[in-house]
């Protein structure tokens, strides 16, 4: 009887996975088989019926020749790579000062920081737009660096949580031996902050790859669309033709389900230490 | 550095303070802290958002908001995402029960639960545009060839109530891994002789997932709680993509309306006085969440 219980509960746990499973698959799969219809064979068959062959490349080709979407990928990976630098580099520099040293200011500087988290940069665009302006930032991929640097403050809190762990004994050493804060910083704590670095490189590449609002509202210059302002271009002058948005909605998601794929240990650790604190 | 390393540790460490706080706490400023008090400010003008004079109004914004039943109405909208966020917080708790537990396979379908949240949203939104087509959407394709044709004719992006609720079952569609995988290292962190003790002293599964597993998670529950109610009063991408907020506003959320206020109708001051409402509302909620937070560790 204690076996017939167990199977009967492995049925319901197995066939609400799959339940799951499918509501996930659906859309991707009816994306990916459209994507390879021509024109002609997406108008004749059913949405959900595959493609006749999935060689036909050709919706990708127009993508690509019309999209903008090779400027798309190269501005947001220039953008991904200097703000993913300096968020790492002030990132390492402000939990070294806060985690290490003590001083007059420091409660504040901490407080600054601490409330900064409860301040949702979503409500503040619309003082933040001017500000961008008078620095002549607007329409540079300078604007969005600087916000996401700037306005997001959870490099902070990770790098913060991540220094507690670092014995202090390790810099009384180094410093018995002579070696400069500088020195400790840059050989001792910068090294060993690395767990928490490949967390932030992970979370803020896919946040910023995926993100819309402030491209869309910073930078409406034609040559400086990212993935996101790119694709939405795309589908407003091909609404009709599903076929070729399934191929360019295909192409933007390629690279960070690739990067999923091989990085899900580390993306799942990511989230679960952002969270569970 | 040797001139550096010759200074004095003490000299050192106020150079190592200035110089590794400056640009940080710069960038800071200028990026969150000057914009929410400009925000403020212009709360109490009636700015156009290019004029050189900025006309003190006082009040009147926030009158204006909070007497314009059209403006807060938009939080109706919002709803939508709330509810089903609560759903969806209930689905990620069960398969993260599910997934804890013994079972074969248990690696792979985490990893395609957990797949649409690394996926690019306007994409996601767009895909979604698809799926709920009316005519040739597979959505309803699907649910004829099941038989469900009385079902497969609904305009799920068209129709005043409904719209809300197809939006957010996208946005369901999305995070309700990113909430499971939380749950799942919560799950995780509770000690195993606590479930043997439950075992021996003849608690059944049920007893404990209510004495054991539940009380146990409470803390990410409500962390998980609290970013839903935050995430529902900024829900910007999803619609402003899918539907224009159609139709006929029908879908417009509270930050679309802020956005058409300030940078559609140049009302700078009417915009600024709803983002520090909307802003007074997360801070709130936050505040509770510490507030609920902590009482719960000191108990």
């Amino acid at each position: 009887m204690g076996t017939f219980k167990f199977g009967v509960k492995d049925v319901i746990k197995y066939f609400t996975l799959l339940i799951g499973v499918f509501v996930v698959l659906f859309p991707p799969y009816v994306v990916i088989v459209n994507a390879f219809k021509s024109t002609d064979e997406f108008n004749r068959s059913s949405s959900l019926a595959l493609p006749d062959s999935f060689l036909n490349f050709d919706n990708f080709v127009t993508v690509f020749q019309r999209g903008g979407l090779v400027s798309g990928f190269a501005n947001v990976l220039i953008i991904i790579i200097i703000t993913l630098t300096l968020n790492i580099l002030f990132g390492t520099m402000v939990a070294y000062v806060l985690g290490r040293f003590s001083f007059k200011l420091k409660p504040l500087v901490f407080g600054a920081y601490l409330v900064a988290t409860v301040i949702p940069s979503i409500t503040t665009q619309v003082a933040t737009f001017g500000i961008i302006k008078n620095l002549g930032l607007y329409n540079t991929l300078g604007a969005p660096i600087v916000l996401y640097i700037g306005a997001d403050v959870i490099q902070i809190i990770l790098y913060l949580q991540f220094i507690r762990n670092i014995p202090v004994d390790l810099d009384e050493n180094a410093m018995v031996e002579g070696a400069s804060l500088f020195k400790i910083y840059r050989s001792i704590i910068f090294p060993l902050l690395t767990p928490a670095t490949a967390t932030l490189v992970i979370l803020k590449t896919i946040s910023i790859y995926n993100d819309m609002y402030i491209p869309y509202l910073y930078m409406p210059k034609q040559s400086l669309g990212v993935v996101t302002t790119v694709l939405m271009r795309f589908q407003g002058v091909n609404t009709a033709d599903w076929n070729l948005i399934c191929a360019a909605i295909l192409l933007i998601l390629l690279p960070t389900v690739v990067l999923y794929f091989f990085l899900q240990r580390y993306i799942f650790e990511g989230v679960a230490s952002g969270a569970v604190k | 550095m040797p001139v550096f390393g010759t200074l004095s540790y003490s000299k050192q460490k106020t150079i190592i303070i200035v110089s590794f706080l400056l640009i940080p706490l710069l960038l800071l400023a200028t990026f969150t802290y000057f914009p929410a008090i400009k925000l403020v400010y212009y709360s109490f003008t009636n700015w156009d958002g290019y004029s050189p004079e900025k006309p003190w109004v006082g009040l009147d914004n926030y009158r204006e908001v909070f007497g314009n039943p059209d403006i807060f109405k938009v939080f109706t909208h919002n709803f939508a995402y709330f509810a089903m966020g609560i759903v969806q917080n209930i689905v990620a708790i069960y398969f993260a029960v599910v997934l804890n537990s013994r079972l074969r396979g248990k690696n792979a379908f985490r990893m395609l639960l957990f797949l649409p949240y690394i996926m690019n949203g306007v994409a996601v939104a767009f895909m979604f545009g698809y799926v709920f087509d009316t005519t040739n959407g597979s959505l309803n394709v699907f649910l004829n060839s099941i038989g469900l044709t009385g079902l497969g004719q609904t305009s799920w992006l068209g129709t005043e109530g409904l719209v809300n609720y197809s939006l957010a079952s996208t946005g369901f569609w999305r995070f309700m891994g990113y909430n499971m995988v939380i749950y799942i290292a919560s799950l995780q962190a509770i000690p195993r002789d606590m479930y043997e003790a439950a075992t021996i002293d003849g608690a059944g599964p049920l007893q404990t997932l209510w004495r054991i597993t539940l009380p146990n998670m409470k803390p990410v529950i409500q962390l998980n709680l609290f970013l839903t109610v935050t995430g529902a009063l900024e829900v910007f991408d999803l619609p402003f993509v899918l539907t224009k907020g159609g139709p006929a506003g029908a879908s417009q959320t509270y930050v679309q309306r802020v956005v058409e206020t300030a940078f559609a109708f140049n009302n700078y001051g009417l915009a600024s006085a709803m983002s520090i409402i909307l802003l007074f509302f997360v801070v709130f909620v936050l505040l509770l969440q510490q507030f609920v937070l902590s009482r719960g560790g000191n108990n």
